[in-house]
């Protein structure tokens, strides 16, 4: 009998408190979901910081590698689950696709806001990633959709030590195509590269072309170099063929590097993290890699003594182009009922001292322009190329994923020697010529 | 009565059939439905564009049936050399060898290693520059120098390189297979054979092999499914599709997804996969009946 109402009791001790009305915290809990391994320690301490000056909680939640994370997002955004705050891994059209979705807050009123003050903090090519202009193909009312976290830019690294034992001049890398194809052969009798003997030895140029978008950057920095942007763009509209011979010109400059022994041996099947380390451990003379690479090398050699260099010019024609502008951005859920709270959130995380402490952190560039003072040179070397930056997501228009992936796979083939330029570039164009046939359809 | 009888049979094989319809049989139909339309995997819009994404496998989509080509290649290899292998070993095991358990274990531990892991280690052990280069050390330590090349990245090797791990990797499994298999053959028959006079091999021919024909098949069936859907070895060993020569159909299914964002036509893709590899175990199944 006690041990009958003694259960009663408690249950309907529970029965109460069960009823009782739930205590409402009046501070939201901002979630941020991220992929970046190396900036979590950084963000973290950022979000106790913003707790600690507002009483608003910020979890940041990191979902990696970023392949995973991607997935995450997607599936997120088809059971509308997506959080406070989220990045985008992927192409513009992706962003655009979820911006349609309606997924995606446009922030456009808070940047303008106190003229423009938001907007005005940032390097003008970091916001232009995340903005769409009017005359957009994606068909997005114009605005901006992101806050850059960071900018990048992806460029070529030489090794300065490596630079002297070729007896070279470590404060002078290539200016010309001819200078790097010199710089091949010398690699090559040095005894090692794509041409050279069996030993392992000495390697060329090393970078993540096994995950092929990194070919893709490069050949369209001398797509850039060689026919000016007008034409490069004129091409995704399908009003220039890729058989055009300014652009078997690109795709002959691969041959020619595999050919001088500056390409490194297995480059096709090279994952980026691998090449990274090849050149951290001082046995490639060049990669070709983002400004994230000074915290990896750091991490992986404190004391590699490198430069960062734009490509060699192959024509004088027209500037260089490299990528470059946001490296990663941020977005506000437009579902989320806390998205006055991100923006806040986000406006502060882009303030000039948070931004110098991620930049001094992380070793990634700031997207803040007034947070560069106190970046170390090999970053501000990193910086610099800015000036020449450029990327697809700026450009308004967007090549066919199928062309770009032929465009790819050909250039590999061209590099192991399958197919030659000339082959490459028709059948990228046939494929093109398919995918315009395709789209005048509908 | 009977009726009552009846209706408590399908009562006992209703969670089983509730199951089998919610994971395998609604999202079958959903694939299938989902490969009818053009989208991209993030707008709720999608465009009907019926068998549109299948007419584009069959007639224009060259890198899906070079990819097709890939996995079967892998899958030959796997068929012969890594059974074959299995076989041998798990036969060798069942006799009465000193260490017998030590070996099975050995042979069973490259099944439980990651696919990952497998694939970064066999990266090290055979890449000459981001790697210990011990083949072609090897290789040169034969007095064979001028084979010495780079196996992965190689396009008339790389295939074969990424096969013959994917067989290190996958032969424990057959080997505990056909040792299970072994094992239940009767020693008696050995044992009456060698009474009447047969040889070891006599006796691995007319008796080890017939009884161990459905294992075989068994084997077989389970090695086909296994293989064609490699994907997770050939990212860690050689980076990706590497202009084609290492593309196997999960891979193209993967790039059609994130690369493209054409979810459409990567379930299309994953239908026509799944598709053929029905019509492969339903070939293998009747070849074993007809055995039987």
């Amino acid at each position: 009998m006690l041990i009958r109402n003694t259960v009663l009791c408690i249950f309907a001790l529970f029965s109460v408190l069960g009823c009782s009305e739930q205590k409402i915290d009046s501070k939201p809990t901002i979630t941020v979901w991220h992929w970046m391994t190396d900036r979590d320690p950084a963000f973290q301490a950022l979000a106790k910081k913003y707790e600690a000056l507002t009483g608003i909680r910020v979890n940041f939640e990191l979902y990696a590698p970023s392949d995973a994370y991607s997935q995450k997002i997607r599936a997120a955004a088809q059971g509308i689950n997506l959080p406070d705050v989220f990045g985008i891994l992927g192409e513009k059209r992706d962003f655009a696709s979820f911006i349609k979705a309606g997924h995606i807050l446009d922030i456009t009123p808070y940047m303008e806001a106190d003229n423009g003050a938001w907007k005005n903090k940032f390097f003008p090519k970091a916001l232009a990633v995340n903005e769409f202009s009017p005359d957009n193909s994606y068909g997005i009312n114009p605005g901006i959709f992101g806050v850059p976290i960071d900018i990048m830019t992806i460029q070529m690294v030489y090794n300065k030590k490596l630079f002297k034992e070729l007896g070279l001049n470590p404060g002078r890398p290539p200016k010309t195509f001819q200078e790097l194809l010199d710089i091949g052969a010398k690699i090559s009798a040095a005894g090692g590269s794509a041409s050279g003997g069996k030993s392992a030895g000495m390697q060329g140029l090393v970078s993540g072309w096994g995950e092929v978008w990194m070919i893709d950057c490069l050949a369209n920095n001398y797509a850039f170099n060689i026919m000016g942007k007008d034409k490069v763009l004129a091409t995704i509209k399908g009003e220039v063929p890729y058989t055009d011979p300014d652009w078997v010109k690109v795709f002959s400059l691969f041959k020619q590097m595999q050919d001088s022994g500056v390409l490194a041996k297995g480059i096709v099947t090279m994952i980026n993290k691998s090449a990274e380390q090849l050149f951290a451990n001082e046995k490639a003379v060049f990669a070709f890699n983002g400004s994230w690479c000074v915290n990896v090398y750091k991490g992986m050699n404190a004391n590699l003594e490198y430069g960062a260099m734009l490509p060699p010019e192959a024509s004088d024609k027209y500037p260089m182009a490299i990528w470059g502008g946001a490296g990663s951005s941020f977005m506000v859920n437009a579902r989320s009922k806390n998205k006055e709270e991100a923006v806040k959130f986000l406006s502060w995380l882009t303030d000039q001292d948070q931004q110098a402490y991620l930049a001094q952190e992380t070793n990634n560039l700031p997207a803040n322009k007034n947070s560069l003072s106190k970046i170390p040179e090999i970053l501000a070397q990193f910086a610099r190329g800015m000036d020449y930056a450029t990327h697809p997501n700026v450009w308004g228009v967007s090549e066919f994923s199928l062309v770009i992936e032929a465009f790819d796979r050909g250039i590999q083939s061209i590099i192991i020697g399958d197919k030659s330029p000339e082959q490459v570039a028709g059948e990228v164009q046939k494929i093109k010529e398919r995918e315009l046939a395709k789209k005048r359809a509908k | 009565m009977k009726i009552r009888q009846g209706l408590e049979n399908y009562v006992f094989v209703l969670p089983a059939v509730t199951i089998f319809a919610v994971f395998y049989v609604i999202p079958f139909i959903w694939v299938f439905q989902l490969g009818l339309f053009e989208w991209d995997g993030i707008s709720f819009t999608r465009t009907f564009v019926g068998l549109q994404n299948f007419k584009e496998i069959f007639l224009q989509d060259r890198s899906w049936w070079q990819s097709m080509w890939n996995a079967s290649y892998i899958t030959l290899i796997a068929l012969t050399f890594q059974n074959i292998l299995a076989f041998m070993l798990a036969w060798a095991c069942d006799r009465e060898i000193k260490m017998k358990n030590f070996y099975r274990v050995i042979f069973f531990i490259p099944p439980v290693l990651s696919e990952v892991v497998v694939g970064m280690v066999w990266r090290f052990i055979i890449n000459d520059i981001d790697g210990a280069n011990i083949i072609n050390h090897t290789l040169a330590g034969l007095g064979m120098p001028n084979l010495a090349h780079n196996w992965l990245s190689d396009p008339n090797t790389a295939l074969t390189t990424v096969a013959l791990v994917h067989c290190w990797k996958g032969f424990g499994w057959g080997f505990l297979i056909f040792l299970a298999g072994l094992q239940t053959i009767p020693r008696e028959l050995y044992e009456a054979a060698r009474v009447d006079g047969a040889s070891a091999w006599q006796s691995f021919r007319k008796i080890t092999i017939p009884l161990m024909v459905p294992i075989m098949i068994l084997v077989a069936i389970l090695t086909v499914l296994g293989t064609m859907q490699v994907f997770v070895l050939i990212v860690s060993l050689v980076g990706g599709e590497f202009a084609g020569h290492t593309s196997v159909p999960v891979l193209r299914i993967l790039a059609s997804m994130r690369g493209s964002s054409r979810f459409g036509y990567a379930c299309a893709q994953g239908i026509t996969f799944g598709i053929v590899l029905v019509a492969i175990s339903f070939i293998q199944y009747r070849f074993s009946k007809k055995n039987q």
